[in-house]
C-alpha cells in the first residue's frame, strides 16, 4: 500500500455522499418510526389490561432474542412475496429496522418512565393537579431528562447497525465505499476512509450526547 | 399471497444437515468470540480503572475506536485489509495458508469488538465498589495486585453477570455478521436453502426458533452462574 492517494479520495466524494444520505434518512426513519412504535409499545407494557402488557412485553422480547441481519433477510424474501412485486432492499431494511429498534426503544421509555418515583404523582395529584397536568408538568419533563440521552445513544448504534444493508445491495455509505473501492481498485483505501469517517461521526456523537448528559441530568 | 408451503424442506436431506451444520458453526464462532471478548475485555477494563495514566489512555483509546466503528466495518478491516497491510509474508499466511481464515477472522472480529463492551462492564463493576475497599486493603498491606485480585475483582464480576448475560447474547445475535466473509453460519445457511428451494418462511422461521432457544439457553446458563455467584444483600448494576 504505497501512501494514500489523496486526489483520488475526493474525486469519490460526490458517490460517498450519495451512500451517506442513504444511510442517514435510514438512521432518521429509523429512529422517528422505532420511537414511535417503541412508545406505543412502553404505553402498552405499562398499561394495566394483562394482556396488553403481555402482548408488548412478548414484542420486546421476540425482536431482542434475533439478530437484525435475519430480520433484514425475513422482510427482504416475504414482502415480495407478500406483494407479489420485488421492492428492494431499501424498503425491506427500513422495515426491519424500525421493528426491531422499536423493541429497544421501548424499554428505554418505559424504563425512563419508571424512573420518575410514584410519590412525584401522588405529590402532584394531593397540589390539585389533574391527573393530565401531573403528567405533563411533573412526570413527563423529568423522563425525558433521564431518556433523552439513551434514546440519542441508541439513534447512534442505529446509525452503525444501517451498515447492515449492505447484504440486500442498498447502496449507503459502506456499500458505496465498497463498490467505489471494488470498481477502481482501490478497496483497501475506500474501507480504512470509510472506518474513519464512521469513527469520527460517531465520537463526535457520543461525546456531545455525554455533554448533553451531563448539562441536564437531575 | 400465493405461496406453497412444504415444512417437510426442514427435515430433507441434505438441508437437514446444512442446518445443523449452520448452529453449530454460530455456536462456534459465538464460543471462540466470547472466550476472546472476555479475557481482552477484562484486560482493558482493569487497565482503565489502574492509576498509570498512559495504561488508562491506552485501553480508553481501544473502547473508542472499537465501539465507534460498525462491526461489519470492522470485519472488513480484519479481512479485507489486514492481510494487504502485513508485512508480505504474513499477509500471504493470512489469505492462503490460515485454515479456516474466515472462521478465525469472524472470532478475532467479533471478540474484539466485544471486548471493548466487556471492558466498559468490568469497569463499572470495579467502580461500583467502593474506594473504601481499596483503601481498608492496601491499609491491611496487601498489594494493589492483591487487592485487585482478593477484592475488587471477585466482587466487580458479579456485580455485572447482568450487563455479562445481554454481551453474551449480544455475540451470538452479531456472529450473523459472519456471513459477509463466508462464514456458512446458521443466517448465511438459512438464507443459502431458501434461495435453492424458493421456501424462505420455513427456513427463515426454523432460524428465528433456533436463534430463540440459543437466546434461552444462554440465559438460563446465565442464571444458574448468577445464582451461583450472588452476593448475599448486593444489588447488580450495569454500565451505563
Amino acid at each position: 500500500m504505497a501512501g494514500i492517494d489523496l486526489a483520488y479520495l475526493v474525486s469519490t466524494l460526490p458517490l460517498l455522499w450519495e451512500g451517506m444520505q442513504v444511510t442517514l434518512l435510514l438512521t432518521v426513519f429509523g429512529v422517528v418510526g422505532g420511537i414511535a412504535l417503541g412508545t406505543v409499545l412502553a404505553v402498552l407494557r405499562l398499561s394495566r389490561t394483562k394482556p396488553l402488557a403481555l402482548a408488548a412485553g412478548a414484542y420486546v422480547n421476540f425482536f431482542r432474542s434475533l439478530p437484525l441481519l435475519l430480520l433484514v433477510f425475513w422482510f427482504y424474501f416475504l414482502i415480495p412475496l407478500w406483494l407479489g412485486r420485488p421492492v428492494g432492499g431499501y424498503y425491506s431494511a427500513l422495515i426491519s429496522f424500525i421493528l426491531f429498534e422499536a423493541a429497544y426503544f421501548c424499554e428505554i421509555i418505559r424504563s425512563g418512565i419508571q424512573s420518575v418515583r410514584h410519590g412525584q404523582i401522588f405529590a402532584g395529584l394531593a397540589t390539585g393537579l389533574t391527573y393530565r397536568q401531573t403528567m405533563r408538568s411533573i412526570v413527563l419533563p423529568q423522563a425525558l431528562r433521564n431518556m433523552v440521552p439513551v434514546l440519542l445513544t441508541q439513534g447512534v448504534n442505529l446509525f452503525k447497525s444501517t451498515s447492515l444493508v449492505y447484504v440486500v445491495g442498498v447502496r449507503d455509505f459502506l456499500t458505496a465505499a465498497d463498490v467505489i473501492g471494488t470498481r477502481d481498485n482501490h478497496i483497501i483505501e475506500m474501507y480504512c476512509f470509510a472506518a474513519v469517517v464512521y469513527f469520527v461521526l460517531c465520537l463526535a456523537a457520543s461525546i456531545s450526547v455525554n455533554r448533553l448528559q451531563r448539562r441536564y441530568a437531575l | 399471497m400465493r405461496y406453497n408451503w412444504n415444512w417437510a424442506i426442514l427435515v430433507t436431506e441434505p438441508y437437514v444437515y446444512w442446518i445443523l451444520s449452520g448452529v453449530l458453526w454460530t455456536i462456534l464462532v459465538s464460543i471462540a468470540g466470547w472466550i476472546l471478548a472476555f479475557s481482552l475485555g477484562s484486560l482493558v477494563g482493569i487497565a482503565r480503572t489502574l492509576r498509570q495514566p498512559v495504561v488508562r489512555a491506552v485501553a480508553g483509546a481501544y473502547v473508542e475506536v472499537f465501539r465507534n466503528v460498525p462491526l461489519l466495518v470492522q470485519i472488513f478491516l480484519w479481512y479485507f485489509v489486514l492481510p494487504e497491510i502485513l508485512p508480505p509474508r504474513a499477509g500471504t499466511w493470512l489469505k492462503r495458508d490460515l485454515p479456516h481464515a474466515e472462521y478465525w477472522t469472524a472470532v478475532v472480529s467479533l471478540g474484539t469488538y466485544t471486548a471493548c463492551r466487556v471492558a466498559e462492564q468490568v469497569r463499572a463493576g470495579i467502580q461500583a465498589i467502593g474506594r473504601g475497599q481499596t483503601y481498608a486493603g492496601l491499609a491491611t498491606g496487601l498489594t494493589s495486585f492483591q487487592v485487585y485480585r482478593h477484592i475488587l475483582l471477585p466482587v466487580g464480576y458479579r456485580i455485572i453477570v447482568p450487563a455479562l448475560t445481554s454481551e453474551f447474547l449480544n455475540i451470538f445475535k452479531n456472529s450473523s455478521l459472519a456471513l459477509t466473509i463466508g462464514v456458512l453460519e446458521l443466517t448465511s445457511r438459512t438464507r443459502q436453502i431458501s434461495e435453492y428451494t424458493y421456501q424462505p418462511i420455513e427456513l427463515f422461521t426454523a432460524a428465528t426458533v433456533v436463534y430463540g432457544l440459543m437466546t434461552m439457553a444462554v440465559m438460563l446458563a446465565m442464571r444458574v452462574v448468577e445464582a451461583r455467584t450472588r452476593i448475599p444483600g448486593m444489588i447488580s448494576v450495569e454500565a451505563k
